[in-house]
């Protein structure tokens, strides 16, 4: 293990997202204000409260973990396919590196990022909804936890993509629907029992329940499987980057 | 003394069929420059792939300073730096930024005064601050050597070093290999270029269709397989070769104003005395004589030329 190969690799990708910080970070938020703008203030008023939370303060969890989860996937995924496409991939491939620190490095910089943008819509929900935490700590941990998962995600997107075609076609036909029907604008509670049991099976379900468990301290699901559900997440996709790199697939000849 | 690189029947062979290597071994002496000749697809860029962890072999072994590339891969790859034949660099990253990474990755501390050094050395100093889609080729591929020696390796590989750089460029680049080598770094480069070989290398190896023809120094490959050629202005033209000249491996030129005679530079006896003095005898006047040493370009196409033309594609 080569802690200063895998700083190397983190810094230099936040310099990228700090290059282009208008695009990185003003972007993703603007667009989740609307969000706020518009599901919170404008029609949330004209909806009831769910389970006794206001619609507008409901939403705050379920749209950070949008952000979270698109950003974490797309930076991740951008980070090491760009240099597959200019083929400066080369330098890591012949340096001195390991997968782990490689995967750290990307992938945690791409976390970072989400992470960062994330903690800025929730100051930004502050001023529009008056968000109340319940559970700081676990809040920070699913937010930090989910960020990992799934830029470890984009990492395997980005390692298995041949083109910019494919680069997006995972996050927009698979991640955003997913999100989506997640219960990112609704409980799962809401829904006719056989939808409810539908939605169950969407492992993105698992993520936004706990995660808005620790802020109402209400769940679709034992917040005990929200965990595990990201840490088999974490899991399995490691050990699909540590094949992926110790094969060579995609990457050497 | 033990080589620096070893390499030990390498092969390989793609699912494909196509054999890119076929059992090369070479050892690569500490302070060298080796330079790798071949057409294009002979094997050189795959060759140098294999050693650096680009591409995995199919057969045979590979050690960088007695350290087996695959089973102690890094402290193989810390030996290695590579500059590679396509101009591979983060277009809006600064060149300094760029270097640093680089030394970086290899887990190295930052060293912020030998990469001034460094960038000084290569005329990059003053660029620093510029962003690589910013400079010209000849200035990119000086970032990638800077980047190839951010970690101060013991081994450069420069893949095509000077392809499509313009003649001035091309001299500077040598001057900047020739500098590296006197600060003990081995140094292996293809090229197509085979004036760039014959000026700046101590041994030649030939690859041709994955094999290795040969390795030899420069110097011996000259004088082995290279012939010298007389040629011999005359006085007043011929019309044909006087028959106490025939088969002496004369030829004449069509205006029968010069004769040519190749000859061994190795041989006991090279027959120049013999012919001059025929020449007088046959009552030959001479206006002039030179010799011209055949180039390495000659001698590579000779090489090549005689290899049997088989296909690279092995049966399943």
């Amino acid at each position: 293990m080569n802690w200063r190969s895998a700083r190397a690799v983190f810094n230099h990708e936040m310099a990228r997202f700090f290059r282009t910080v208008w695009q990185s970070l003003a972007s993703p938020v603007l667009s989740t204000v609307l969000y706020f703008v518009v599901f919170g203030a404008a029609i949330g008023g004209r909806i009831e409260s769910v389970e006794g939370v206001p619609y507008g303060a409901f939403i705050v969890p379920g749209l950070m973990m949008l952000t979270v989860l698109q950003q974490s996937v797309a930076n991740a995924s951008f980070g090491i396919y760009f240099p597959k496409f200019s083929g400066t991939i080369y330098e890591i491939l012949v340096a001195p590196t390991g997968w782990i620190e490689v995967t750290l490095g990307f992938v945690g910089a791409a976390a970072a990022k989400a992470v960062l943008i994330a903690l800025v819509i929730l100051l930004t929900s502050f001023w529009f909804n008056g968000v109340h935490i319940a559970h700081p700590f676990w809040m920070l941990a699913f937010l930090v936890l989910t960020a990992i998962a799934f830029s470890l995600l984009g990492f395997i997107i980005g390692l298995w993509a041949k083109s910019f075609e494919q680069l997006q076609i995972v996050p927009m036909m698979v991640i955003t629907p997913l999100v989506f029907l997640g219960g990112a604008f609704y409980s799962a509670s809401m829904l006719p029992p056989f939808w409810e049991g539908v939605a169950k099976l969407n492992p993105v379900l698992y993520l936004i329940s706990g995660f808005r468990w620790s802020f109402f301290d209400l769940a679709d699901v034992p917040v005990g499987v929200s965990l595990v559900a990201v840490g088999l997440t974490i899991l399995v996709c490691m050990a699909a980057i540590r094949w992926i790199f110790l094969s060579g697939w995609r990457l050497r000849e | 003394m033990r080589p620096i690189i070893d390499i030990d029947h390498i092969s390989k062979r793609y699912d494909s069929g196509t054999v890119a290597l076929n059992d090369v071994t070479l050892q690569i002496e500490e302070g060298e420059i080796l330079a790798l000749l071949g057409p294009n697809g002979a094997g050189k860029t795959t060759l140098i792939s294999i050693i650096c962890g680009l591409v995995v072999p199919t057969g045979g072994t590979v050690r960088v300073g007695g350290h087996d590339i695959r089973r102690d891969w890094r402290a193989a790859r810390k030996m290695i730096g590579l500059v590679p034949q396509e101009i591979a660099l983060e277009p809006f990253e600064t060149v300094i930024d760029c270097v640093r990474y680089t030394r970086g990755l290899y887990g190295e501390a930052p060293d912020d005064a030998y990469i001034e050094q460094l960038l000084r050395s290569l005329a990059l100093w003053d660029k620093r601050q510029a962003r690589t889609r910013e400079l010209s080729g000849g200035m990119k591929r000086r970032v990638l050597i800077a980047k190839a020696l951010s970690h101060r390796p013991k081994v450069l590989f420069l893949d095509e070093p000077t392809a499509g750089v313009d003649v001035t460029l091309r001299r500077e680049m040598w001057q900047v290999v020739r500098a590296l080598r006197a600060q003990g770094v081995t140094i292996i480069l293809t090229t197509h270029y085979l004036e760039e070989a014959e000026d700046m290398a101590d041994r030649i190896g030939v690859i041709n269709r994955g094999e290795l023809l040969l390795v030899k120094p420069k110097d011996a490959l000259m004088g082995e397989f290279g012939k010298k050629r007389l040629t011999i202005a005359l006085d007043r033209p011929l019309a044909a070769l006087p028959g106490a000249l025939q088969g002496r491996g004369l030829a004449l030129s069509a205006d029968g104003a010069t004769l040519f005679y190749d000859y061994d530079t190795r041989a006991e006896r090279t027959g120049i005395a013999h012919l001059l003095a025929d020449l007088s005898g046959c009552g030959i006047a001479v206006r002039d004589v030179s010799t011209k040493q055949s180039n390495l370009e000659e001698i590579f196409m000779s090489l090549v030329e005689d290899e049997p033309a088989e296909s690279q594609e092995v049966p399943a």
